[in-house]
């Protein structure tokens, strides 16, 4: 790598002599006529899906365009959760896979991504809720995840600042294996390691249309930088996908929203697990930094604005003051919002597009962050060898025809 | 202890002292003192240790860009933490303690990662800590992280939340927005005005406070609301502007009812951005020190607060604020040991004045560290001569220029100019509904506050009138931006709250974090509570240096909000406790509970569960009534079943469009069984619709799914089928059902009185009459599998039913049944419950109800998505019924369902179980694979580690003739 192996030697080392030796984690080149692939978007699945192709498959000449600079899309904007804790076999096995990658990637790119496996409890707050726990906590059992079933005592006893006053607990599904990850991290540990294989990462690079050939082969990308040749486009641009797939002609079954996240002033420890409440939508981890990092629903409307609203924001603090009324007089320190790519399944799009030389990784909605391991292998694996992988299959854009949806909110009642 | 009060002077009111503690330490302010200008006049110095180096920290400015140290106020329930104290009002009995200090604020243990700093840059923690993994490190990096400490205690105080409409919203009550609001004040536009402090004027309060005073007197003659106390945090889409106003300050007893703090949403058909300057620092070695303070702030300290920071000083500036700042001192009766100016001489009357109080001033020098050990000691001065010089002082004032405040300005979508002559980003595109006004002095802020005045007022075709403007003092001389006035040193901070240094953002340039955004995100700039309001600007100038760019082409973050931390408790208001879901109660509720109802929650409606008697346990009282049904007659509350009239000729159609059946070809006076489906052809809810007349029907969505199917109604007829002459409201409430059901409910029912023909009324049909003497509407329709009528009367008539019912009950051993009753007799029968026992991928063929879908005529919504192959398979799971092999074991809800030989994958899952009083066994029915073809099939019921044998059954198991339906 050209910024070296990262160490606590070296840290020694570069620390006695003034930080000197550290090298660009990533470079800055400027754009070459031609690459065997080209990668739209410079978020984790892209940057991820660069990595893989170079290291999994041998791709040499790769770029990756990012319009603005990378990480800036939803991976710099999410609530840094990762898990695996799906209802459906497919689900499972994919979101899966992207944990396990996240348990031992910090090492493998040799960048720390302080994965932090602290736990997700999802609770229950009715006998019907607890019903539906109990059928999630079965199918994660029975599809090979990790879970436990925690009864109300329990989950007092692990989480002693929950006070709840409106909604009662009855139990929840804690899987261990979950919790967060640095975001911004997973995106340069990425680039860095896709720059050590000679990848280049073209940010500022906004692209403005595709060039087909005459059997309708999409086989240049148009960018603000001049037209890019490409044996393989991949489009990896989450909210932007419906505006990319206009500029290369096909429709795509996604609609944006934005969706909000918050931020407390830094704290010192106070909640050492991910709790989501499905009474009331609420989501929240505490960082290594100390800030509570909360969420909740879906803005109403489709916009891809990435802005936050009032009423998201009242309802999502009420939520969170439910749980923990002593957080009241706690501050938000920061409001934000990602431009989000809904599916009605909820479930991403992997595969080839209408227009052959372009394959996609889209529709993640309110989860992608969880799935970038997953998401970059299963795309490289698409654009190097022109099959889906396997794990990839259910997830094609073709099941919105034959109507074979994998549909999360269905069965678990819980949205992503 | 270097601090102190002066003997006289300053704004505050010296006949009323205030006690407070600090630290456990007892001290004393005055009424009008902020906790920082309080400390101050106690000789404080250090108020706090910093996030990662525990560095000493002290006060730095005198308002929302203070960035030097963080306290928590209060105790208990009543502790705010992470204040910055210099926005705190002082109050009697005030309490504040310093965050993030171990064990003391004098002895803090941490203080030792300024000896291993040099391991400690930017970013550290990603090149290290993963052998053999982040968690064996991740504990005591997160003890040593974070500020202050949540409370201990929930928050004993109240909140609240209004709305206010104006024509014009004016941010800020310094120069600009007073003479705003003033111009405005009778022009006919109603306006509001905002201010964070406690008192309008701003920067007025250093030159012209009677004005201000004045000023605001007049506004209030003229109706013109201000708001003090109050920060605007965020301007959102269409000129919504979120306000928090303080009610009481942090951490005060405040006696009941009284509220802590309002937030307002303020709908302004204009917003005028007055907000002001915010003060910028320099950079040089241990900037950080206690001591060293903004010169703006030391003169607010002197003039406000009748306050001397230090005793003896030396003023580092760029521009001529320093001037001022060093010939207040001066007059104040302390000693300035030297200017310290960064510009080549220039001329001006703030620096004549300097001059003429005899201040020595170094031209073209720059201050390039400060000395000292808890404090500043002295300060190391570069000379245009090249030759250093150290001078002994208390006190460090510095001045770096001014960067307006454009944050929300650019939260509403403005862009941002760089102003090369005053170095500073300005707003330029113009924002539709917004107008800013600043000036660089009090002389162009009222100009400027003015002119958009004008602009506003001829929006709405009115005219402005004159402002008598305050004494303005005159213009500085230009300013000579100086990014960093020294380089190698390790200990030249940037950021203050995030312990960001000069090294840290160029290391971030030399390893490419050269995007704005991930300069932010590397070193953490800007990201504390300050939100970067006076580092931002500083570090943006060291990348742009490192990286051989211009300040503008690095670039400016995205503002977002809150300008200000805002408290959580504010954001919630109201929606705390019971009020953040309010729960539904039924008309007769207060007669449930007379005859001993357990009530429960169902959906948001509290419903009785069981009517257990004197020592029956749970399961008893559950047999009890069910075979009171079964055998007898039972009545229940069926009053939050959904009802929606439908009225007007094409009520039929709209009908036929979200139903899978045909209603239109129903008969006046009968009922049908009904499916919904969503676009993607999943059940969306079912239930039963009634045909009232020609062109009235009665729809009956389930209870949980009422309000969504009457919004689903609204939106077609809105939206997709305008022209529709169809009525739908939604009367759910307006109507209380009590149910009879059992073989004598009809018995029960005519010994009530009715003039309906109830002989003939058949199962599933309906009539209107009166029963017991009221108007009602009589269903013969069941979710017990008995024959039931359900008996609807206007809500306010629902007791006189319910006295009448028992009345006339007594002789037929009436039972009241309970809903977890109910739902025990609709489960033998293998009714199935929407959203239990179907799921979002739930088709109408996998509940048995595909057959007539292909016979119908006319679309219906969710037709399209039916047709496609997965939905038309074999295989897909079904509604069938489940009973173990034992015949005794209740199967778990939840629980999944497996092949014979218990391995995965799941072929479905047990949706409602019970065990069944009438049947004398378990009774259970689920989504199972393919399960219509595979009765009698063997199966394994997985939950956890249990593994019970079952079988496929039929989904009924009551009854399945229906012989009693129609008895």
């Amino acid at each position: 790598m050209r910024s070296g192996r990262y160490s606590a030697w070296r840290l020694l080392r570069e620390g006695l002599s003034g930080h000197r030796g550290w090298g660009p984690a990533w470079r800055s080149p400027e754009p070459q006529r031609h690459y065997d692939v080209v990668i739209v978007g410079g978020g984790g699945h892209g940057l991820a899906t660069a990595y893989y192709l170079a290291r999994t498959h041998g791709v040499r000449r790769i770029a990756v365009l990012e319009r603005g600079w990378i990480g800036g899309g939803n991976s710099g904007r999410n609530t840094t959760i990762i898990r695996s804790n799906y209802f459906w076999p497919e689900s499972a096995a994919l979101y899966d896979f992207a944990l396990r990658q996240y348990e031992q990637l910090s090492r493998e790119l040799n960048f720390n991504l302080m994965v932090s496996q602290r736990g997700l409890l999802m609770l229950a707050h009715t006998p019907h809720d607890v019903e539906l726990g109990r059928r999630t906590f079965n199918a994660m059992r029975l599809n090979g995840i990790d879970a436990e079933w925690l009864d109300a005592d329990r989950i007092l006893s692990e989480v002693p600042s929950l006070q709840p006053s409106r909604f009662p607990i009855l139990g929840g599904v804690m899987q261990r294996r979950a919790g967060i990850a640095r975001h911004d991290a997973v995106v340069w540990g990425f680039a860095r390691a896709a720059d050590s294989f000679g990848v280049d990462i073209l940010q500022g690079t906004e692209v403005t249309g595709f060039r087909t050939d005459a059997t309708g082969r999409a086989v240049a990308v148009l960018t603000n930088r001049g037209e890019i040749g490409a044996g393989a486009i991949g489009l990896a641009v989450a909210g932007s996908s419906t505006q990319l797939a206009d500029l290369a002609g096909f429709r795509l079954p996604v609609t944006s929203y934005a969706l909000q996240a918050f931020v407390s002033e830094p704290l010192k420890p106070f909640l050492d697990t991910v709790l989501l409440s499905p009474a009331t939508g609420c989501y929240v981890s505490q960082s290594d930094k100390g800030e509570l990092v909360f969420g909740g629903a879906l803005d109403l409307f489709p916009s891809f604005a990435q802005r936050g609203t009032p009423p998201i924001l009242e309802q999502v603090v009420a939520g969170l003051l439910e749980m923990f009324p002593t957080l009241a007089r706690v501050r938000l320190l920061r409001q934000w919002a990602g431009c989000v790519d809904v599916v009605h399944d909820s479930s991403p799009i992997l595969g080839p597009t209408p227009v052959p030389g372009i394959a996609i990784n889209c529709g993640w909605g309110t989860g992608g962050f969880k799935a970038i391991p997953a998401g970059g292998y299963l795309l490289a694996h698409q654009l190097a060898t022109g099959q889906p992988h396997p794990m990839a299959v259910p997830f094609g854009l073709e099941r919105f025809s034959t109507g074979r949806l994998i549909d999360e909110a269905a069965a678990a009642g819980i949205a992503h | 202890m270097t601090g102190f009060r002066l003997p006289s002077g300053g704004q505050i009111d010296r006949s009323q002292p205030l006690s407070f503690q600090f630290d456990g330490t007892a001290m004393t302010g005055y009424s009008g003192d902020t906790l920082a200008s309080a400390l101050l006049a106690n000789g404080v110095r250090t108020v706090g240790r910093s996030f990662k180096y525990h560095r000493r920290r002290g006060i730095v400015g005198a308002g929302v860009e203070d960035a030097g140290a963080l306290v928590t106020v209060g105790t208990a329930g009543r502790s705010v933490p992470n204040l910055k104290p210099a926005t705190v009002p002082l109050y009697e009995g005030l309490v504040a303690t310093p965050v993030n200090v171990w064990p003391s604020l004098e002895m803090d243990v941490r203080a030792l990662h300024q000896w291993i700093a040099p391991l400690l840059p930017a970013g550290f923690y990603n090149k290290t800590f993963t052998w053999p993994s982040w968690h064996l490190f991740e504990g005591a990096i997160r003890r040593a992280a974070g500020f202050g400490t949540a409370p201990s205690a929930p928050d004993p105080d109240r909140y609240a939340k209004a709305h206010l409409s104006v024509d014009v919203a004016i941010v800020g009550a310094g120069p600009a927005g007073l003479t705003a609001a003033l111009a405005l004040a009778t022009s006919g536009v109603s306006v509001v005005v905002i201010d964070a402090n406690p008192r309008p004027g701003g920067s007025l309060a250093l030159t012209d406070p009677a004005w201000a005073r004045e000023a605001s007197a007049t506004l209030s003659r003229a109706g013109v609301r201000v708001l003090t106390n109050s920060t605007a945090f965020g301007l959102y889409d269409h000129g919504l502007l979120g306000v928090v106003e303080q009610c009481a300050p942090p951490g005060a007893e405040l006696s009941a009812g009284r509220v802590r703090e309002r937030l307002w949403l303020i709908r302004a058909a204009r917003c005028l951005l007055a907000p002001g300057l915010i003060e910028r620092p320099l950079v040089f070695a241990n900037n950080d020190r206690p001591g060293v303070m903004l010169a703006q702030a030391v003169r607010r300290y002197l003039t406000v607060y009748g306050v001397a920071p230090a005793q003896r000083w030396v003023i580092a500036t760029v521009g001529d604020e320093g001037h001022r700042c060093a010939v207040d001192l001066l007059a104040a009766g302390l000693d300035v040991a030297a200017i310290v100016d960064h510009r080549a001489a220039v001329t001006s009357p703030a620096v004549a004045a300097a001059t003429a109080a005899g201040i020595p001033i170094e031209w073209q020098a720059r201050l390039t560290a400060t000395l000292g050990r808890r404090g500043v000691e002295g300060a190391r001065i570069a000379l245009a001569s090249g030759s250093t010089r150290t001078v002994a002082c208390t006190g460090v004032a510095v001045h770096g220029g001014w960067s307006p405040t454009v944050h929300l300005y650019s939260q509403a979508g403005g862009r941002l100019a760089w102003d090369d002559a005053r170095a500073a980003f300005v707003p330029s595109t113009p924002v539709a509904r917004v107008e800013t006004a600043f000036g660089w002095s009090v002389g162009e802020a009222c100009a400027a506050g003015a002119a958009a005045a004008a602009r506003v007022a001829q929006a709405f075709q009115r005219s402005t009138v004159a402002v008598a403007l305050p004494t303005a003092p005159p213009a500085d001389a230009p300013l000579q931006p100086l990014w960093e006035a020294s380089g190698a040193e390790a200990s030249a901070f940037v950021d203050l709250l995030s312990d960001v240094t000069a090294r840290d953002i160029r290391l971030a340039a030399q390893e490419n974090y050269v995007s704005v955004e991930h300069l932010k995100r590397y070193t953490t700039t800007g990201m504390a509570p300050d939100q970067g309001k006076t580092s931002n600007l500083p570090a943006l100038a060291l990348m742009a240096a490192a990286t051989d760019r211009t300040i503008p082409e690095v670039g400016t973050t995205r503002f977002r909000p809150p300008f200000e931390p805002i408290s959580l408790g504010v954001l919630a208001h109201s929606r705390r406790g019971a009020l953040l879901a309010p729960s539904l109660t039924l008309p007769l509720a207060r007669e449930h509970l007379g005859l001993g109802a357990e009530m429960e929650e169902y959906g948001r409606w509290q419903r009785p569960a069981l009517y257990p008697r004197r020592g029956e346990r749970r399961e008893e009282t559950l047999v009890r009534e069910v075979l009171a049904v079964r055998n007898g007659v039972g009545v229940f509350d069926a009053s939050p079943l959904g009802k929606i009239e439908l009225t007007g000729p094409d009520a039929a159609r709209l009908l036929d469009f979200i139903s899978v059946q045909t209603l239109s070809t129903l008969p006046v006076g009968r009922v049908r069984y009904h499916v919904m489906l969503t676009e993607t052809g999943t059940v969306l809810d079912d239930g039963v619709c009634a045909r009232l007349g020609p062109e009235h029907f009665l729809l009956s969505p389930s209870s949980a799914m009422a309000s969504t199917v009457a919004t689903l109604l609204d939106e077609l007829l809105q939206c997709d089928f305008p022209a529709w002459r169809c009525l739908a409201t939604a009367v759910t409430q307006g109507w209380a059902v009590l149910t009879l059901t059992g073989p004598n409910a009809l018995a029960l029912l005519s010994a009530l009185g009715t003039d309906l023909p109830l002989s003939t009324l058949p199962h599933m049909s309906i009539a209107t009459g009166r029963v017991a003497g009221l108007p009602a509407r009589v269903a013969r329709v069941s979710f017990t599998g008995e024959a039931s009528y359900e008996i609807a009367v206007p809500s306010t008539a629902a007791q006189t039913l319910w006295h009448a019912i028992w009345a006339a009950g007594t002789v037929f051993d009436l039972q009241p049944i309970g809903l977890e009753s109910v739902l025990v007799l609709r489960l033998e029968k293998g009714y199935l419950i929407h959203g239990v026992d179907t799921d979002g991928e739930t088709t109408p063929d996998d509940l048995g109800y595909g057959g007539g879908i292909a016979r119908k005529a006319s679309d219906f919504i969710g037709r399209r998505s039916l047709l496609r192959p997965e939905q038309r398979r074999s295989g897909r799971r079904q509604l069938v019924g489940l009973t173990p092999e034992d015949g005794v074991t209740v199967l778990p809800a939840g629980g999944h369902v497996l092949l014979d030989d218990g391995t995965p994958p799941s072929d479905g899952w047990v949706t409602s179980s019970a065990y069944s009083p009438t049947l004398a066994r378990p009774v259970a029915i689920g989504l199972v694979a393919d399960g219509r073809a595979r009765m009698g099939a063997r199966c394994q019921i997985a939950d956890g580690d249990r593994r019970i044998p079952a079988r496929i059954a039929a989904l009924c198991a009551w009854d399945p003739e229906g012989r009693r339906l129609h008895g």
